[in-house]
Parts: C-alpha cells; structure tokens; sequence
C-alpha cells in the first residue's frame, strides 16, 4: 500500500502551510525573508510555481505534437524546486538531475536550453557557468559526486566558513527517490561527510521511481539515512513551498557556515508520469493521485492570498496572462530550433581536435558533398 | 643528469606539474601519508599538503566522480586508480561523465584530468592486479589513452598528460616501475603526448608495441639480429588518438608487420591497428598483419602469467611467420 499520508512521514516532517493553506508553526524552522515584504515573496513564490507548471504542461503538450522526443514532466514537484531554487544565492552552484525546470527557471536559465535537450537538438549545452546551474545529467545520481567534488573545489579556494555572505557558498546536489539506491549517492555521502564538505543533498522524495514504490528503495525514511552517514537529515513537506524555503536556505546556511553537508528530503509526490512514455495505470491507484491532488502546492499559497487579502484576481489574472505569453514564447521558439549540422559533432569531442577525428570530419564532408544537388 | 627509474621518473613529473600550476591535485587511494601502493607520488604530501594530496575513502567511482566536480571548479585532478582491475567501479564516471561533457556542452566544460592507471601482468599478483584494459577507453570517444614504456617517457609524458585540456587515461606498466634505470634529462625537448616514436630502425619486420610490450619487441629485435633479421620497432606510446604515420612509413618500406600487446587479442588494439595497416599499407604488405597478444581468456593465476604474456619467444615466433609467408 503506498497511499502514502503525510502523518506517516515522521516527527521531522516540517511543515509551514498546510493543505488548506493555513500557517502554522514550527520549533526549528521559520519562514524568514529578512528585510523583505513577506507578502511580496510568497506572491514571487505563487507566481514562479505557476509559471514553472505552465512551462512543464507546454513542453508535455509539445512532446504530444511530436516536437520533443520526449519530456520529463516536474507536475507536483514546484514547491520543491522553487522553494529551494529561491533559498539560493547567485554564488551558490546547482547541480541537477533532469527533472529540475523549476530550479532553472530560478537560476535564470532560459527554458528553451532543456527543450532543445528533449528536441534532440543537443543535449544540454548551456554554459554551466553562466547560471551556476550544471547541465543536466541523465545517469540517476551521478550527479551528486560531480557536486560533491565541486563543494571540495570550492573548500579549496576558501569558499566556505568565512563568514563573508559574499563569498561562502553551498553546492546543492539534487537527486530522487530511486537514486537513493545507487553507489554514486552513498559515495558522495561519505566523500562530503569524509572532507565536511558545503553540500546539501536535496532529495524530492516523489514517491515513485518509474513503477518502483518508495518501499523498495528504502525500509527507513531517507531523510534518517544522513544520520548513518554522519550528518544531519530533515524531513520537510515538499508541497509546501514556505518550508522547503526555510529549511533550504538554513541548510544552505548550515553548509556555508562550514558544518558540512546536510540532506533535505523533500516530501512530495509525482503527479504526473516518470516521463511521456510512462504509463503510470499500470503500477499505481487513482485513489493515491487523487489524494495527493488535495496536496496541490500551488492550491494552498493561492488559497493563502485569497484568505489573507494578499492578491486580488486581477493580481491571479496578469499570472496567467504571464503564464500564457511563456507558452506562446515556447511553443514558437521550440519549433524554431535549428537542428544542428552533422559536422559540428566532430568538433565538440576534445578541446585539443585530432588529426583522427579531423580526417573523420573531411571524409563525411566530402561524402556528404558527393550528393547531387549538395550545397 | 641521472639515472632513474620508471618510477621514480614519475614522481619527479608529477612534482614538476604540481611546482608549475597550483590547481594540480593528486587524488587517490593511499596516494599520500604512503606515497601510494608503488611509491609514485612519495614525499608529494608531505611537501604540497592535504589539501592537494589527497587521500580518499575507498570508492573508485567516488575518485574519480568528484574529480569531475573539481575539473568543473577550476582544478586539474590527477586520479590514482590504484590497479587496473579496480577502474570498473569508476567506469561508468569515465566513460559516461568524464568522457562526454566536453561534447555534451559544445566545449564550454573542460575535463582536464588525468586518471593514472598501473596496468599490465607479470609481478606475480592475485586477481584483478594484473590487467589491460586500454581498449576499452581508447574504445570510448572523449578520452585521450597514453602509455609510457621507459623512465624518460614517464617524467614528460605526466607533464604533458596534466597539462591537456582533455581527459588522458594514463596507462602505467607496473612491471617497469622499479626495472631499469635510465638517463633523465630534465632540460631535454620532449615528442609530442600524441605521437609514436621508433624504438629502433630495421628494415625486414616491423614490430608494434606499447607501455610493457616495448621491452620486449626490443629484446626480440636484438635475438633476431643475432640470426641474421633485421626488425624494426615502434613504441606507440598514444593509443588514442592513434598515431600510425611512423607505423605506416615503416611497414611500407618491410612490408610485414606484428603487434604485440599483453591485453586479450580478440578486439584488441592490435585489431584496429591491423586494420589500418591494411587500409593504408594494402600494396606494401608481404604478409597479414600479425598480433601476439593476451589469450582470450581471463588473466591467469600468477604461475602461468609468464605463459599467457607475449614473452620474447611468442613474439620471435611471429616475427618467423611473418618472414615466412
């Protein structure tokens, strides 16, 4: 049974606005935006997870046409990422895997970059370095050893512990559920706890790996894993977009500080399919969608403004006008990808080409040249 | 100028490279307090630190995985794989991350790392410390696969491996580390990274080899001389990219050619030489290109491994059939 509710999840499941969009509580942790207009920021945080949703169901619909090969949809996941995604500094570093266009779309990359990925038009070339925002990495968990290796960088140079804001700075390695299981997860576990180095592992627990239930990746909460490894662990309602927040940036802070790494498992669900060509009927009930459909994280922060008196629908319409003009960009610009030239392959594979590789590339141009009608 | 041996060579290289460009870190298992299961980077702690002599927990994925992390930050890591038979775990990183991000980002991420990699039979080990796995990288687009066979090689070849912008697997034959001496000329203008080199003129057979193999081509060159052959021998030295021009300009003018590897001869890289020898050589050729090589087996227990390598006589006998056709 893996109905999953969130009473079940644990003494350490941190929550700040529940389902019904009421604000509650915590001993730990608070919803803190420093010298900024609180209101303001949970509209920003309203608006990112709209706008992320319409970002995902458009290149979902522009799969459907047969314009992406495939797409990884984020549905249910926004309050993770952009909780996490706005907890960030700009001098902190992401490390995604390629799930995580809510974290980009915060990091300032333009969405266009990952349509071009699931186009097949690259594969996520974007500059790194331009966002502080790696390239996506399909192999499950790979990614958290490559952020690990960049935090012991980034000890390196004297990043971390300084207390200068400026200049402390966290690496954030995302990773599921699924790659709980693998060697390169618990490898980058004991190198950063091994080194104490500015990581935060940052786990959305969405339930699902594929059609594999939580319970076959893990007979404990994965939040008490850390706790094995030598460092903290916290469990936070992962469709509460105020808490992810709060518990995002003191981890951030925790790291910066030079504690070492911490792991957030962000407790959420999957609303959509793994991918486009996932079939979610055939491994899992209604009943628990349906449930979880209750724990929207956009639902809750609108039924939050509408109470408080924070936005009036003219305020929620400019948002979706917002949210349609980000469509139409998409829709437009995907379609206008160009696709890349054959030759260009022989080039990207070294920084110093070969006379090999070279020799490769003017043997196909001339072959490709060798067409009637060839340019 | 003096006399050094293999390893020792490569100790000197690696200081060299650590001395001329900070960013240089030496990572691996056991690579610091002890100077590494072979010594290679001995004294290197003590004299530039932990923070860039690197002692890491024992999880060859995870070396070689942060390395990446590291390469992207800024630094030039170079990885010790502590034998050949434990770069498995690590495989995946190197043949999916390291090999691949230059090309997944159009170029906008360098991968400037060396993995080092002692490889090759004949120390008497157990399992798994006696392999030869260069075909399996130079197999794998993105990387760049060398091999030294002699202390000279060792101390230029480290430098110019750490100093490539593209990921270099760095094949290091064990048996050689603490063989023979030779002279260093630390002022001395060294070939190219990616260039093969003759080990020694002929004109009647043209023996390829490469890293461990070398020696012995050179010792079968020697035997046959005595009888009366005269065998050329090339050390390859970069298995990828391939530098065959030297191997062609010889076979054209012998007409034969044999090469020799301890790796399995099935897929080998004996097989992809042989190939372009008779794409390119095809109206020189006396003979088929022969390999010596590895059975295609496992590697054996150490009582037998003298049987399985290609020793000198495997090799003269070659060379004979070669001259017989």
């Amino acid at each position: 049974m893996s109905l999953v509710d969130p009473a079940r999840a644990g003494e350490s499941f941190i929550q700040l606005l529940t389902p019904e969009g009421e604000r509650v509580t915590h001993p730990d942790y608070a919803f803190d935006v420093g010298t900024a207009d609180e209101a303001e920021v949970i509209r920003g945080f309203y608006r990112d997870m709209v706008l992320t949703r319409r970002i995902d169901v458009e290149a979902t619909a522009l799969q459907r046409h047969g314009e992406l090969g495939i797409w990884t949809q984020l549905l249910g996941q926004e309050a993770a990422q952009i909780g996490c995604g706005r907890a960030l500094r700009p001098h902190d570093y992401v490390f995604p895997t390629y799930r995580e266009h809510g974290v980009a779309y915060c990091r300032g990359l333009d969405p266009l970059h990952i349509l071009s990925l699931f186009r097949g038009v690259d594969q996520g070339a974007w500059d790194p370095n331009a966002h502080n925002f790696a390239n996506y990495t399909i192999v499950i968990g790979a990614q958290t050893l490559h952020a690990t290796g960049y935090a012991m960088g980034v000890q390196r140079d004297g990043a971390v512990g300084t207390g200068d804001p400026d200049r402390d700075t966290s690496v954030v390695a995302f990773f599921g559920d699924g790659a709980s299981s693998q060697g390169d997860v618990n490898e980058s576990f004991i190198f950063a706890a091994s080194y104490n180095a500015p990581v935060v592992f940052f786990c959305q627990n969405n339930q699902w790996a594929i059609s594999e239930p939580i319970e076959r990746q893990s007979r404990i909460p994965l939040y008490q894993r850390a706790n094995g490894f030598g460092f903290p662990g916290v469990r936070v309602d992962g469709n509460d977009v105020l808490a992810v927040h709060a518990v995002t940036q003191a981890a951030l802070q925790y790291t910066r500080e030079g504690n070492g790494p911490m792991l957030v498992e962000a407790y959420t669900y999957r609303m959509g399919a793994h991918t486009t060509t996932d079939d979610p009927t055939r491994y899992r009930m209604s009943e628990e969608v349906e449930y979880w459909k209750l724990r929207d994280p956009i639902a809750r922060v609108k039924a939050y403004l509408v109470r408080q008196g924070l936005a009036d629908q003219a305020w929620f319409d400019e948002v979706e006008r917002e949210a349609d003009e980000i469509g139409a960009r998409l829709r437009d610009g995907c379609r206008a990808l160009p696709d890349p030239n054959p030759l260009s392959i022989f080039d990207q594979v070294y920084a110093e080409q070969t006379t090999e590789l070279a020799d490769q590339r003017d043997g196909f141009a001339a072959y490709l040249e060798s067409f009637e009608g060839a340019r | 100028m003096s006399k050094v041996t293999l390893a020792k060579a490569l100790n000197a290289g690696l200081r060299k490279a650590m001395d001329n460009d900070p960013k240089v870190l030496v990572m691996g298992e056991d690579v610091g307090k002890l100077g590494g299961v072979f010594r290679i980077t001995d004294g290197l702690q003590k004299d530039f630190g932990e923070d860039r002599v690197i002692d890491s927990p024992l999880a060859e994925s995870g070396i070689i995985g942060t390395a990446v992390g590291l390469a992207m930050r800024g630094y030039r890591p170079v990885c010790e794989i502590q034998f050949d038979g434990f770069v498995y775990p690590a495989y995946d990183q190197i043949v999916s991350q390291v090999a691949k991000l230059h090309f997944r980002t159009h170029g906008k991420v360098k991968m400037p790392m060396v993995i080092r990699i002692p490889y090759g039979g004949g120390i008497g080990a157990v399992e798994h410390h006696s392999e030869s796995p260069e075909a399996q990288f130079a197999h794998t687009p993105g990387l760049k696969v060398v091999t030294c066979s002699n202390p000279v090689d060792g101390y230029f070849m480290i430098q110019q491996a750490i100093a490539s912008d593209d990921p270099v697997i760095f094949l290091e034959p064990k048996r050689q580390y603490h063989a023979d001496k030779a002279e260093l000329d630390e002022s001395a203008t060294p070939l190219p990274l990616h260039a093969s080199r003759v080990a020694k003129a002929g004109s009647e057979v043209t023996l390829i080899g490469y890293g461990p193999t070398v020696k012995t081509c050179l010792q079968a060159a020697e035997a046959a001389a005595g009888e009366g052959r005269s065998v050329e021998v090339i050390d390859l030295r970069t298995l990828s990219p391939l530098d065959l021009g030297p191997t062609f300009d010889s076979v054209r003018r012998t007409g034969r050619a044999v090469v020799v590897h301890e790796a399995h001869t099935n897929l080998g890289m004996g097989a992809e030489i042989s190939a372009r020898i008779t794409e390119q050589c095809f109206y020189s050729l006396e003979a088929p290109v022969l390999r010596v090589g590895g059975f295609d087996t496992p590697y054996p227990p150490a009582r037998i491994e003298e049987e399985y390598l290609p020793d000198l006589d495997r090799v003269l006998d070659a060379v004979d059939r070669s001259l017989a056709f």
